[in-house]
Formats: structure tokens, sequence, C-alpha cells
């Protein structure tokens, strides 16, 4: 065994590899990205299967398929990403599997980067499925390799649901130093119980319901449960959360006895019950939803104690956003009887100027954005953008404002359908990136084909996966373990939908651009246009520019109208960082007095 | 013995890095460690905080307000904005970089970088302030601030639980080959310019 410092996702991936798994699949977004990443990387050498999925639908049949020939399997995702699963992993847990199989699903209590804050652990009740639920990176390592075992001995798929704090957190971890061992057991015996028809799944429900008892009983014996009894007083941690209690307890010197939920679907209610003898009144301490606390007040019931248990309920824990150490302080504090600390004031500091996150120097969906509101000015057309889920969503955010609605991968394109039906007078735009049209564009555009609906939709194609850190689609002509892929090629793909409009420009030649644009706009019926630029952030090298005051009239072009993070203003004047800009050229292109010139090459 | 290190810049200053250095190099020390770090929604340009954690007896990755013993701080307004996490007798060390948000260049927020400077010099008075970028310039790559203030960092006595060379050595088994001699040379500047301002104060 060696020690590493890894972050959680990184350590889940090597809790997968020790476990044997023999296919992987994903598709990225934030917090599970590295997940997959990371099994990608290790793929080449171990010689398992890992891939990125077009969406996560797809990775989880993909996963399922080889978890039924009795191969371990593991899909990745976020917790949004599994609504866009839900259809295959509802009836999944009917049919069962014979390899173990993990899906990981990480929340984003927050939300730092996500649309939603749903809670996993009621995808994992509504599926009847049992969820482990990490505390810490290596915890998450080794509910990865028990979750296998757990898969393999209920016969069904388990669920991993790391948050945040744990996927992007790092901490020593022991990885083992033996050879990779994949469980080859792969061969699938045909069998009608493999077949989710209605008398498969009438005859397969009663079993799956007698599951949830089994687990339940399993999981009082999970190390992953602890119970430490120390007085009258309680607190019920669930995963995460068991850290800031801790640390709160610690800093306070209190003494109460804690039960620690690693298992939160369904609840060891044995073990639970247990607990609840011992003391008068519990906090109920969880992240998100009052998952644990909703089944520890059933439990008390049945039981008939009649014990003060309070959380979510009672107010004394948030139910929206992230814990931490001063939230869960707050709540022991008021559930103890304690007063609060006194803190010294500091003086109030002066205005913080305002600071998100922006599209980079460079980035070719500024120049899109641009071009396209440029376009319907010059066009004089009424015009919504449709938005959809990527970097391109902070479009939404000034100067450039071109991002009207934004809803979940793949809508932008249905949603300018759908409002298209109900405001015919006004040209509705849908705009996506390329990895996003593989995703769930694709549906949406037959869609509009078929019912022969008037909208633009216009694919941002940067070659890559940006936001999410860059990973390959089926665009890219590379696979997972960065090896050489078909390329499905997107006009191609544009055309077989049946659309009869297709332009193609590089966004940062304004012309051209323009040109693209109008036609597309101007076309009554379903027309698509492809902006392709490669994402700046995988560019190296390039020219670089400057502004000569002598020719500049201060049209503010530049500096008010792109938000480009390397033009600013210096004593009044726009200037051009070096450090930061990346050589797009689309300011030089754009400035009508042409005072940006190129004063050479970046290494 | 818990050592708790907040890291505060702008996306793209090399944040996770230098939380990624002094993790191994507490690791090669026999600590435990935890770290978070802001990762997703195109964080370039964006505030990003990374959290340090190193001793024993871990628990959480957060670290709470008022909990730091150390703010190293990559940029000025994002040094101030940390400062609600730092310990009264915590340490601060940053640079005085002022990296300005296009909100600023539209007009639609201010940087009095003045009395933010004048602010941090008086909430914490034994602050240890340089711009760190340009001593990175010297030093060969402006991107190297992140090593420059490793290198401060490094010079404060009793603070860390390790001393510089393991920091150093920490540093050079984490970042590229072709960068190293680059880095190297910023730390060993971070530590003169660290040495150069502290004895000024004196």
């Amino acid at each position: 065994m060696a020690l590493q410092v890894l972050m959680g996702n990184e350590a889940m991936a090597y809790g997968a590899v020790e476990a044997g798994v023999q296919v992987a699949a994903g598709y990225p977004g934030t917090p599970s990205s590295e997940i997959l990443a990371t099994l990608a990387r290790l793929s080449r050498n171990m010689g398992f299967y890992a891939e990125w999925s077009v969406n996560e639908k797809v990775a989880l049949e993909v996963a399922a398929g080889a978890a039924l020939a009795g191969a371990r399997s593991v899909v990745t995702m976020k917790q949004v990403g599994l609504n866009v699963a839900a259809d295959p992993l509802m009836s999944l847990a009917y049919l069962g599997v014979k390899g173990g199989m993990v899906v990981v699903s990480a929340d984003d209590p927050g939300p730092h980067s996500s649309q939603n804050e749903q809670d996993t652990r009621l995808f994992g009740r509504f599926a009847k499925l049992p969820v482990l639920d990490p505390a810490t990176p290596a915890e998450a390592k080794a509910m990865m390799r028990e979750a296998f075992e757990l898969s393999e001995r209920t016969g069904l798929p388990v669920i991993l649901r790391p948050t945040t704090r744990v996927c992007h957190a790092c901490q020593e971890v022991e990885v083992a130093e033996a050879p990779y061992a994949p469980v080859r057991t792969a061969y699938f015996e045909k069998s009608l119980d493999w077949v989710i028809l209605p008398r498969t799944a009438a005859k397969k429900h009663p079993l799956l319901n007698a599951k949830q008892e089994t687990l339940a009983r399993l999981f009082a014996e999970s190390p992953f449960n602890r119970m430490e009894i120390a007085g009258r007083v309680g607190v019920i941690a669930g995963g995460l959360s068991d850290n800031y209690v801790r640390e709160v307890l610690e800093a306070l010197g209190a003494e109460v006895s804690l039960l620690k939920i690693g298992t939160p679907y369904p609840l060891p209610e044995k073990l639970v019950v247990e607990f609840l003898r011992q003391v008068d009144r519990v906090l109920v301490v969880e992240e998100q939803e009052p998952v644990i606390e909703e089944q520890v007040v059933a439990a008390a019931y049945r039981q008939g104690l009649t014990l003060e248990i309070v959380g979510k309920r009672g107010g004394f824990v948030p139910r929206e956003g992230e814990l931490n150490v001063d939230r869960v302080a707050a709540a022991l504090r008021r559930f103890l009887g304690l007063e609060a600390f006194p803190v010294a004031e500091r003086p109030t500091p002066p205005e913080l100027p305002l600071r998100g996150p922006v599209l980079c120097a460079g980035c070719p969906h500024r120049a899109s954005f641009y071009m396209l509101r440029q376009a319907v000015r010059e066009l004089g057309v009424d015009a919504v953008f449709n938005g959809d889920i990527g970097c391109y969503t902070l479009g939404a955010f000034p100067p450039l404002e071109a991002v009207d609605t934004c809803l979940c991968m793949g809508a932008s394109v249905s949603m300018a359908a759908g409002m298209q039906r109900a405001e015919p007078g006004r040209k509705h735009i849908a705009v996506l990136g390329d990895s996003t049209f593989f995703h769930n564009g694709i549906p949406g555009l037959i869609d509009a084909v078929y019912n022969q609906t008037d909208i633009t939709v216009v694919i941002l194609d940067n070659r890559t996966t940006a936001m999410t850190g860059h990973q390959p689609h089926p665009g890219t002509g590379r696979t997972a373990g960065g090896e050489p892929g078909e390329t499905v090629d997107i006009p191609a793909l544009v055309r077989a939908c049946g659309v009869r409009c297709l332009v193609e420009a590089d966004p940062v030649i304004p012309t051209a651009a323009m040109r693209a644009l109008k036609e597309a706009i101007s076309f009554t019926g379903p027309a698509v246009v492809i902006m392709r630029h490669t994402c700046a952030a995988l560019k190296r090298g390039g020219p670089r520019f400057t502004v000569n005051a002598a020719d500049c009239e201060d049209c503010g072009t530049c500096y008010r109208d792109l938000g480009c993070p390397a033009i600013f203003l210096e004593d009044g004047r726009p200037s051009i960082v070096t450090d930061k800009c990346a050589g797009c050229g689309f300011c030089l292109r754009l400035c009508p007095s042409k005072a940006i010139t190129r004063v050479g090459t970046a290494s | 013995m818990k050592i708790d290190i907040i890291i505060a810049g702008v996306g793209g200053q090399g944040n996770l890095l230098a939380s990624r250095v002094l993790a191994r190099a507490a690791l090669t020390a026999g600590l435990e460690v935890r770290t978070s770090e802001s990762i997703g929604m195109a964080q370039r340009e964006g505030p990003v905080t990374s959290h340090v954690r190193l001793g024993r007896g871990l628990s959480g990755a957060i670290i709470p307000d008022r909990a730091a013993d150390i703010l190293l701080g990559l940029e000025l307004a994002e040094t101030v904005r940390s400062l609600p996490k730092l310990k009264d007798e915590g340490r601060v060390v940053a640079s005085t970089v002022v990296i300005r948000p296009i909100t600023v260049t539209l007009g639609r927020s201010r940087y009095p970088a003045e009395e933010l400077l004048a602010y941090l010099r008086e909430v914490v008075p034994g602050a240890l302030l340089f711009d760190a970028a340009e001593t990175a310039r010297r030093a060969g790559n402006v991107k190297a601030a992140n090593t420059v203030l490793l290198g401060a960092l490094s010079t404060l006595d009793g603070v860390l639980p390790f001393d510089h060379e393991d920091l150093l050595a920490a540093l050079v088994a984490t970042i590229p080959a072709k960068l190293l001699e680059v880095n190297r040379h910023a730390f060993a500047l971070g530590r003169e310019e660290a040495l150069r301002v502290l004895e000024h104060r004196i």
C-alpha cells in the first residue's frame, strides 16, 4: 500500500479498480467528472474498458449490459444527470444485475455548479436501491469497493452518492500496489428473467420490496455506520455532516452520543432504534433533504418511542444550501442550549469589486454571442435566445446578455420549438455546444424538423466538453483513454436529421459569421448554424495584439461590448493584457478604427 | 497540531497547484491532509478559494469562519474577501497585485485598491504584502506568482509544520519538468522578497 494525496473522485476510481471493475461509463458533470477521467487514464494500462458516453442514460445502459453479463461495472454522473438516466435505472432495479454495478451520482449542495440541489438519496428511495453516502475521500474509496460486493450479494445496482466536498476534497489515501485483477465472469446467460415484460415486473416487484428489509439488516452491521454512546443527548449525522458535527463537538468540548450514518437508504432501523433507546433527545444533522430524519421519526413511532427528534423539523438544520462547521455549530448550540461565542468585531471592509466567472479571453463563444446579437439587430428581427448547459451559459451576463432561457441539457432546442408555437411572430433561436448537441440536442432537432418548426439552432462547436474539464465526445475523434476514435460528423448528422438550411462559419471571422447567421435566421423553417472554433483553453501560442492609442477613437467596442478579460481600461484608454490574450483576433477584426494591431506571437 | 490555510485568488492564478504542493509537503511530513478546491462553472476569472488543512485527527475539509491560521492571498481584493476566514492571531501572506474584473471595466463595480490595501494593513498589522506577480515576472514567468508566495510563506517562523526545503521538494515533485527552473527561481525570489519586506518592517 502506498499513501497518496487523492481527490475524492480519484479515490473512488482507484476503489473501482481495486474491486476489479471491467466496464466504466459516464457523462461529465461537475462535481463527478474526474471519476471517469481517472478510470479512463487507468484503463489504458490495466486493460479494462472506460468510455465517455453521449449522455447518462446511455452510460447507465452500457454499464447495465456489462453487469447482466456478470462483469463488474460502474457508471458516473452528477445529480441532474441521474434524471436523464432515471428511465433505465427505475426498471433496472426490478431486473437486477449479476455482476456488481455501482451508480455514482454526485450531489452538489450549495449549489456550486448546478441547476438544482436535488438529493440523490431520495432517488435511491424512489428506485428502491441502496445508497452509500461517504464522509471523506478515503471513505468514498472504501465504499466503492464495498458497493460492488453489496451489489453482487443483493443482485441490485448500488448508488454511491458523494457530494462536492467529497468529490473535490483531497485526502491522504491508501492505494493498493497489487496488480489489477478484473472480475472476468462475463457470460450472459439467457433467461426471460432478464426481459422486463409486465409479468417479469409483477414477479420481481415483491422480491425488490423484500430486498429493502434485507438491505436494512445488512446495513445494521455496516462499518460505515458508527455508534458512540456518551450520555442521554444524541446526534445522528448523515455522510459528510459527520465531519462537521465532530469538529463542532471538539471545539465545544461537548459530550454527546453520536450515530454516524453512511447508509441513508434503506435506514438500518435496528441500529437506529438501539441508539434511540439510549438517548432522550436527538438532533439529526444531514445535508439537503430530511431523508434520514423522516426515516428516524417513522422508526421511533413504530417502536413506540416518544423522544424528541429534531433537525430540519424545528428549523435547527438548514434545508437549503451546503452545511459547514459554522452552520452545524449554530444548530448544535441551539440544540444544546449554549450561548454563542462573542467574536471581536472587525471594521467593515471597503467596497469589494463584483467578480464572477466569465468566458475566457479568446473564447469563441464570446464572438458567437456578439455576432448573433449583431445579426439579429441588422436583420431587425425580434429574437429570443434559448440557452443551454455549458460554458456558454455565462453568455447570460453583461455585456453579452445573449441567453434568455436555460433549463437542462438539450432543452434549448425543444424550448425554442415550443416557444415558437406560442409566439410565431418572433424568431426563436437555440444555442448549445457540441457535446450538448450529442447529449440531448439531436432528439429536439429531429422533432423540430419533423414538425417543421421555424427555429434557428446555433451549435457552438469548440471541439470539446470545455466546462467540465475538456472531456472528448463523438465529434472529437478521440476516446476516453486518449486513443483515436471514429469522428461523428456534426454537419452530416444535422443533414441526416432532415435540416435543409445548414451553414457553417468561424465565429471570430465577423464577415463570415454574419453571412452564415443572417442566412440561417432569414430561413423559414428549421435551420442550423455551426460556429466552429477550437476552445481557447486548448490552444497554445498564436498572435498577440495591442491597441495603438493614436488610432483609437474610444468607441468602446473592444472593452465595453465584448467583455473580454484581456481587455481593460488603463488610464481611461483600452489596453490588452498580453499575458491573458489568447490571440483569437476577434477584437482586431471588429475594431472600427483599425487601432488594434499584431505585436508578435506568444511562445 | 492542526494548521488551517486558506488560499484566495482569481481563477487561473494557480490556486489549486499551491494547495496540492502544501498537501504533498504535509504528507511527506507524516501528517494527515484535507483540501477542498473550487472546480467547475468555468472558474476562469472568478473568485477561487482553496481550503488546506494539515495535522492530526482531522475531520472535514472546510475551514470554519475565523479559524484559519494562514491566509495566502494571490490577489488583493480576494485576500480581503477571504479575511472573515482568518482567526484573530492569523497570519497573512499576500500579493498586492490587482486583477480588475470586467464588472469594473463595464462600470458596474469599483475596485478601490488603495483603500483595500490600507484596510488589510489595519486589520492584520503583521501582514506580509508585496507584488508577487512582479516578482514572478523577474523569475521568468508571471504565472509563477503562486510559487513566489509559497516561497514567501516558507520564511515565516514556526508557522508551517515543515521547513522551506521540504516545501520546495514538494513543489519540485508536483510541477512538470519544463517549468521546474522558473519555479525554483520564483520560490527563491519569493523567499528573498519576503525576508526583505520583513527586514524593512523591523
